[in-house]
């Protein structure tokens, strides 16, 4: 921990449960995966995935992003928490780190809208590439604006 | 030979009804199955449940070999392009039974991505409640389905028009 607040700067830890979870400043997230996968073994991106904290109590900031890290050797399980907020959430991608960020990393873009700074491919990976909003934002209402009554009809006469 | 002697091998039918009762005996289904209905629509196809008993046996997976679309399972948004066009690619006629609670009214799943009902956007002849239906109730609207043929076939596809009408007027109203 004093290795990645030397690295980083400001980092809080919190445990719960034997779970251990670092916060760090959003500018500073892929320092701190690189030192954690370099210098500290944890080598495994398990999930990379995010939380909306809209009219969530106590909350500061909008956008709470997750990386689940383990070292394969010493077993040991990480979360690396860090926060962005509106209007231009935007964070630097691993991919340079980890292969298998490119997909979670889309999957966050696609559902939250935040934006990976040097991601090589960032397009949605869920949604059709014409949605225009972000569904798992909680300003975005559970059953959709439209989206699915949005087609053509096919009736007997047309098909 | 007297007519008497003919009327023991000859019968007089309806153009109309044999055609119908050609076509409601041969159905050949194309599983659209895309969720856990699907698993119940494999059981009906195997040995157990069975419905080669009833004519409908050659599950083809190319839509140009089948006339019955059994929608087995919810349609997303993303799926709902890929329903049309599978549907627009069957030969007439053809007919469309929506099973499960999921692909009748959307189910459980009341979101933004799963359409409330295939019957919004292609035409639906038979539907079959449950989550997921026994194959029995399956069975039991593909017979119905082929009551339903034999009551109302033509052989030019007459009561089609009337079902398009019919679609159209409740497609208006939803608007």
């Amino acid at each position: 921990m004093d290795a990645l607040r030397a690295c980083v700067g400001e980092v809080s830890v919190s445990e719960f449960r034997g779970a251990t979870r670092v916060v760090v400043p959003a500018a500073t997230v892929h320092d701190a995966l690189e030192l954690l996968k370099e210098k500290h073994g944890f080598d495994l991106l398990i999930d990379v995935t995010c939380v909306d904290y809209l009219n969530y109590p106590d909350a500061k900031d909008r956008f709470g992003l997750v990386y689940l890290l383990v070292g394969t050797d010493t077993n040991l399980r990480l979360t690396v928490r860090a926060f962005v907020n509106d209007p231009d959430p935007t964070v630097r991608s691993v991919v340079d780190l980890w292969e298998g960020a490119n997909w979670l990393e889309r999957e966050v873009w696609d559902m939250f809208g935040i934006k990976f700074a040097g991601h090589p491919d960032l397009r949605r990976i869920l949604m059709p590439h014409e949605f225009t909003v972000f569904p798992l934002r909680k300003d975005y209402p559970l059953q959709g604006m439209g989206e699915r009554h949005n087609f053509p009809v096919l009736t007997r006469g047309e098909s | 030979m007297a007519v008497a002697d003919l009327m023991d091998q000859v019968a007089t039918t309806k153009l109309d009804e044999l055609v119908s009762w050609c076509r409601k005996n041969s159905l050949w289904p194309m599983p659209f199955a895309t969720a856990c209905c699907g698993i119940e629509l494999m059981a009906t196809g195997a040995s157990r449940h069975d419905i080669a008993r009833f004519g409908s046996e050659v599950f083809r997976f190319s839509p140009r070999q089948c006339d019955l679309m059994i929608v087995a399972g919810r349609v997303v948004m993303k799926m709902l392009p890929v329903l049309q066009r599978i549907w627009q690619q069957m030969p007439e006629p053809k007919w469309c039974i929506s099973m499960g609670a999921c692909a009748s009214t959307g189910g459980v799943f009341d979101t933004y991505c799963v359409v409330q009902g295939i019957d919004r956007f292609i035409p639906v002849d038979m539907y079959v409640p449950g989550c997921p239906p026994r194959p029995e109730q399956l069975i039991q609207a593909v017979v119905d389905l082929q009551a339903k043929i034999q009551r109302e076939g033509t052989i030019f596809g007459r009561e089609f028009a009337v079902a398009s009408r019919q679609q159209t007027k409740r497609a208006l109203q939803e608007v």
